[in-house]
């Protein structure tokens, strides 16, 4: 388990140093600099404004000017927010993201998974029908389409909750976290079914019935626990996205984390903040994928990451 | 079973419109609807105490959060709006926008019109209570020029004797035209004569900046606890993309005078968010109304919907170093004439936009623009007139122009876009292709010249005088990007520059509007309006052209009683209209 361990984290820092490069380079390829603006700059100023943020450089000495930044743990200012550093922005933005993304999924897991396997249990019957229908309808309803409807519903025509804006406590987080959690809900209620249906119907499940096993032990430790196999799976990647923020719930509920630099960073060609977020986002991604592995594991008796089995 | 599912949606839906479709019973929070109380103001057109809200904390949105506070680096409307309740410079702005003393009590003029001397008020102290002293001023200017500080409005300070070598790196800081005579008396030099120099004074980029925290704390010195300034608020705290507080300043010179104790500014990502944030009752002023929403707000929300002329104008430009506008003055004037401003003011922006032939907007006090002889006929003359010179060009049905417009992308841009392509396309048979860019990748094409025809473009004065506008077109100014290059014109741009006697400088700035409108180098199309939800509780703020609104002028009343208008609360006592206010850039997007 512990080789196992280090050869994964061995193979993220090359992947991680991929990601860097091509990001880093992209990014420039974009035509248009930070500073352009309606107003003009004078030649000079500009010119003063690129030598201070080693813009004048050539792009391969900015590159390893970067990498050396990074491997100090330092994201460099922000090409944008000039009072403030890559550190300081994502240090501000991140806890909300995590905050409200957590919750988020939590919430999802909390109702999707029963929802999921109570339809299984159901299959083709009206109730597994509508709870499937109205899943669907939660996939294929957009957030930007659901949440002005939930605050013009709960903050504007009832005044039940704030309509955005952001502080650490629960009334403010009610309507984000929903917005964010219902397609995943519908999701995981999706694949939690399907999984669960087809665990039912295999061989081992027919043996512990016939063996007599009551009908609740046979559903929890023996059907489900296989059947979370694929969330599992959807939740490595699905969890790094979510607790990044979503660039519309932030834009709509006026949410100050992460979600919007991604988009709000590239169309600023605030260089540094575009690389901040994606080094971030691409951690994230590594370290959950790998933590699912490691979930497989304790789920799947058959999964083992030892040296003879490997 | 998909009934269940259609008629769950289509309650939802009912649910959340149900407020816009229904005209009798808009479902307004409480401190919305609530009417002000009627009050007899004071000698000074205040209110007394006891018409006041008890609780003076104003929430205000402001688009987007500001790219920094720190004064002289800061660009865009959102950022200079808070340092302007933040700092205050040598003159600011009443309510009106009339220009008035502001750190300086008084000042001398001298009668050549190049030396300013100020007095600074001595009740005029930082936020920490030290006193704000002419070397504040002296050392401030200089960073402004210095090129290391990278001032995106350094050119602000250009009128100041020596200021644009400095700034173009030819010549040392210290040669800038400012002198400290003493604590009390700061002392300028200017290049020329410059009628627009005290409104130059109100914007920050001239703001005062405390050193001694610039020097302990570099660029973080903007942070809250760490930020000392002298307007008549402090900050107070500062959570990047939530808010920013402002909080009264006890040493402000007319610290007694401010009412509003507390001020917040939100930024908003999202224009309908921002509405939706109003309805809620949780701002009184936003930054600006959902474009699609003007019938809506007209019939439900007339009493908080605030719509004034503003000092910018949207126009287009055409590309002067290309085919086919390259040399064809007669082709330009042909698309120009065909454009329906009313049509397109009435029926597409919507929002009460004045239709415009000019590019200089009205509003100024000592200017009145050229009147183009085109603006003055009925459309349909100007459409006959329009279809000859395009045959004249060499087009016709059978041989219709096929012509690029480009726009950054923007549902706004867009919709005016495809009008006045309709409209070419109606009246002249103009084949036009639309193009729309990312917002950085459109400045840069417009400015390379490279693959423009076209162009989507606009412009907010920076000082309130016509050269704000006029100096755009000079052939190396860096935003010329229709690439006009007229001698005649350079040369009118330097009399206008040098000029002293007042109605002279008038007469040349009117020449080359005119010229500048002759050589048909853009299509003006209207007049920018400035457009926001106010709550009525909130008054002592005024309309006014470059759009200022300094919170320390505003008060919140309370709940209830009758309503009365904002313009009988506070007495005009100013005759005279305002002058030369320096305006900032809500870069037109």
């Amino acid at each position: 388990m512990l080789s196992y361990s280090l050869k994964r984290l061995g193979s993220a820092v090359p992947t991680l140093f991929f990601l860097i490069t091509v990001a880093f380079f992209l990014i420039r390829i974009a035509p248009g600099g930070p500073f352009d603006s309606e107003r003009a700059l004078p030649p000079e100023i500009e010119a003063n404004l690129a030598a201070k943020y080693h813009l004048d450089e050539h792009l391969v000495v900015q590159y390893a000017r970067y990498l050396w930044q990074i491997a100090r743990f330092d994201f460099g200012p922000s090409f944008h927010y000039l009072d403030w550093s890559i550190n300081d922005l994502i240090a501000q933005g991140a806890p909300v993201s995590f905050t409200l993304g957590a919750l988020a999924l939590l919430l999802a897991l909390v109702i999707g998974v029963p929802v999921g396997a109570w339809a299984a249990l159901r299959q083709n019957r009206a109730s597994d029908y509508t709870v499937m229908s109205v899943a669907m309808i939660g996939i294929s309803i957009p957030n930007f389409v659901m949440a002005p409807l939930l605050i013009l519903l709960f903050a504007v025509t009832l005044g039940w909750l704030p309509a955005g804006g952001w502080a650490f406590e629960p009334a403010r987080m009610v309507l984000p976290v929903i917005t964010l959690a219902l397609p995943m809900i519908a999701y995981i209620a999706r694949i939690t079914r399907g999984s669960m249906i087809e665990v039912l119907h295999s061989s081992f499940i027919r043996t512990a019935r016939a063996k007599g096993m009551p009908e609740k032990d046979v559903l929890i430790n023996h059907a489900l626990r296989p059947a979370l196999l694929p969330v599992i799976s959807y939740l490595g990647p699905a969890a790094a996205a979510i607790l990044t923020g979503s660039v519309v719930v932030e834009r709509i509920f006026t949410i100050p984390g992460i979600g919007s630099y991604f988009v709000q960073g590239a169309l600023n060609r605030d260089y540094t903040l575009v690389m901040g977020v994606v080094i971030l986002y691409g951690i994230l991604i590594i370290a959950f994928n790998f933590l699912v592995d490691l979930i497989y594991a304790v789920l799947d008796p058959r999964i083992r990451y030892d040296e003879s089995d490997a | 079973m998909s009934r269940i599912v259609f008629a769950t949606v289509l309650s939802l839906v009912l649910i959340a419109c149900g407020s816009d479709r229904n005209p009798d019973s808009p479902p307004q929070p409480a401190s919305l609807m609530a009417d002000p109380v009627d009050f007899e103001p004071d000698e000074t057109g205040r209110p007394p105490e006891s018409a006041l809200a008890s609780d003076q904390i104003l929430h205000r949105g402001n688009a987007e959060e500001p790219q920094t506070l720190d004064p002289h680096l800061a660009q865009g409307v959102p950022a200079l709006t808070i340092l302007r309740d933040l700092y205050e410079g040598l003159t600011t702005t009443e309510p009106d926008g009339h220009i008035v003393p502001g750190s300086a009590a008084h000042w001398d003029i001298s009668r050549d019109g190049l030396l300013y001397t100020f007095y600074l008020d001595p009740e005029s102290r930082w936020s920490n209570g030290e006193p704000l002293t002419a070397h504040d001023f002296v050392w401030s200017w200089k960073r402004v020029v210095n090129p290391e500080t990278g001032a995106g409005y350094g050119r602000m300070l250009a009128p100041v004797k020596n200021a644009e070598a400095i700034l173009a790196g030819e010549m040392a800081v210290d040669l800038l035209g400012v002198e400290a005579l003493s604590d009390s008396s700061f002392q300028v030099t200017l290049e020329a004569p410059t009628p627009y120099f005290l409104g130059l004074l109100t914007h920050p980029t001239t703001f005062p900046v405390y050193r001694p925290s610039l020097e302990a704390y570099g660029a973080s010195h903007v942070r809250p606890g760490q930020l000392v300034s002298n307007g008549a608020y402090r900050l107070a705290d500062w959570q990047v993309r939530a808010f920013i507080e402002l909080v009264r300043n006890p040493h402000y010179r007319q610290a007694e005078q401010v009412i509003v104790e507390q001020v917040l500014y939100y930024p908003f990502e999202d224009e309908g968010t921002e509405f939706n944030r109003f309805r809620a009752g949780d701002l009184q002023w936003t930054y600006q109304v959902p474009s699609s929403q003007f019938r809506w707000l007209e019939n439900n929300m007339s009493e908080a919907l605030q719509v004034a002329p503003w000092f910018g104008t949207y126009f287009f430009g055409f590309n002067l170093q290309r085919t086919p506008f390259q040399d064809n003055q007669g082709l330009r004037q042909a698309l120009n004439l065909a454009v329906d401003r009313d049509i397109l003011t009435s029926s597409v922006t919507r929002f009460g936009e004045i239709p415009t032939h000019n590019l200089v907007p009205p509003g100024l006090p000592d200017y009145s623009p050229y009147v183009p002889e085109t603006a003055e006929w009925t459309q349909a003359e100007r459409e006959a007139e329009a279809q000859r010179l395009y045959q004249q060009a060499g087009y016709s049905q059978d041989n219709p122009l096929t012509v690029e417009l480009r726009y950054n992308s923007s549902e706004n841009h867009r919709r005016v876009s495809v009008a006045v392509a309709a409209m070419w396309k109606q009246v002249l048979g103009v084949q036009t292709r639309l193009i729309n860019e990312e917002f950085r990748v459109f400045l840069q094409n417009r400015a390379m010249g490279r693959v423009t025809e076209v162009f989507r473009a606009g412009w907010i004065g920076d000082y309130q005088d016509a050269f704000t506008f006029l100096e755009l077109f000079h052939s190396e100014h860096a935003r010329n990007d229709s690439g006009y290059n007229n001698p005649g014109y350079d040369r009118l741009l330097g009399q206008i520059a040098a000029e002293r006697i007042p109605a002279l400088r008038r007469n040349l700035m009117v020449e080359a509007e005119r010229m500048l409108l002759a050589d048909q180098v853009i299509l003006p199309v209207f007049v920018y309006v400035s457009k926001r939800l106010v709550d009525p509780r909130l008054q002592g703020w005024q309309e006014n052209v470059m759009d200022h609104h300094l919170t320390r002028h505003m008060y919140l009343l309370k709940a209830e009683g009758k309503r009365i208008h904002g313009d009988s609360v506070v007495a005009d006592t100013q005759g005279q209209p305002s002058r030369g206010n320096a305006e900032d850039t809500r870069t037109p997007r």
